[in-house]
């Protein structure tokens, strides 16, 4: 029972981070899934079925503030989707966790390149 | 052009590591596109709702969907965007890309440790 509690508010912790950084939310999805007894691939689909919703929320609210643009949304999701089915069977054939440390590596250079513009622009 | 590049990198990305499109799309927006924070964020969710629905089609089809569970962290996760993009509208942007930034940091520290 306290495990179904816990997943609820970490996913109410989910949909506000996904709400703030326009993310779907499944960095907390899927290990709350796997933790509550699913295995990764279950994880992993349930998680983009839990992802709908909370876009869904996300994006009405968005749209009511005038911030979406829709052809770009259309032209992004498009591609992503196109990339994902296509990038799968690359995927396999990489060594992953080389790639996966060049990413994160990437991710710290990318976050220091966030800070730093929000930094100069105040000054 | 640009957004096709940015959307093939988000799509191979999370093909790769199993992270969702906008941890990609949000950053590339802002850094390569010049967009403003809000917009991208934004737009990313709309796109996002655009991959998790054929994600989600291609899994149903596997029978690997587990609605129940996904309904119950998906609909708390709903009343959390509500909040989030209230909050998100009255956070001033540079508070914000710092908040954003650490997040990126947090989730590179964990795949460096996975």
């Amino acid at each position: 029972m306290t495990h179904y509690l816990l997943a609820v508010v970490l996913g109410v912790v989910a949909g506000l981070l996904s709400g703030l950084f326009g993310v779907g939310g499944g960095i907390l999805f899927v290990p709350i899934l796997t933790w509550l007894g699913l295995t990764q691939i279950h994880a992993e689909a349930s998680s983009l079925l839990a992802i709908i919703p909370t876009v869904m929320v996300g994006v009405w609210r968005q749209q009511r503030y005038g911030n979406v643009r829709w052809r770009a949304a259309a032209i992004l999701g498009v591609a992503s989707v196109a990339a994902a089915v296509g990038g799968a069977q690359v995927a396999l054939s990489l060594p992953e966790s080389t790639l996966r440390k060049l990413f994160a590596a990437l991710m710290i250079a990318v976050a220091a390149q966030i800070a730093w513009r929000a930094r100069h622009k105040q000054q | 052009m640009r957004l096709i590049l940015i959307g093939l990198t988000a799509g191979f990305f999370s093909a790769l590591f199993g992270v969702g499109g906008g941890i990609v799309i949000v950053p590339l927006l802002l850094l390569v596109g010049g967009w403003e924070l809000r917009s991208a964020t934004a737009t990313s969710l709309a796109a996002i709702g655009i991959t998790a629905t054929a994600g989600v089609i291609i899994y149903v089809a596997h029978g690997q969907v587990k609605p129940a569970y996904a309904a119950l962290v998906g609909v708390p996760a709903a009343l959390g965007a509500l909040g989030g993009t209230t909050l998100q509208q009255r956070l001033p942007v540079r508070t914000l890309s710092f908040l954003f930034a650490a997040l990126l940091l947090a989730i590179a520290v964990r795949m460096l440790l996975q």
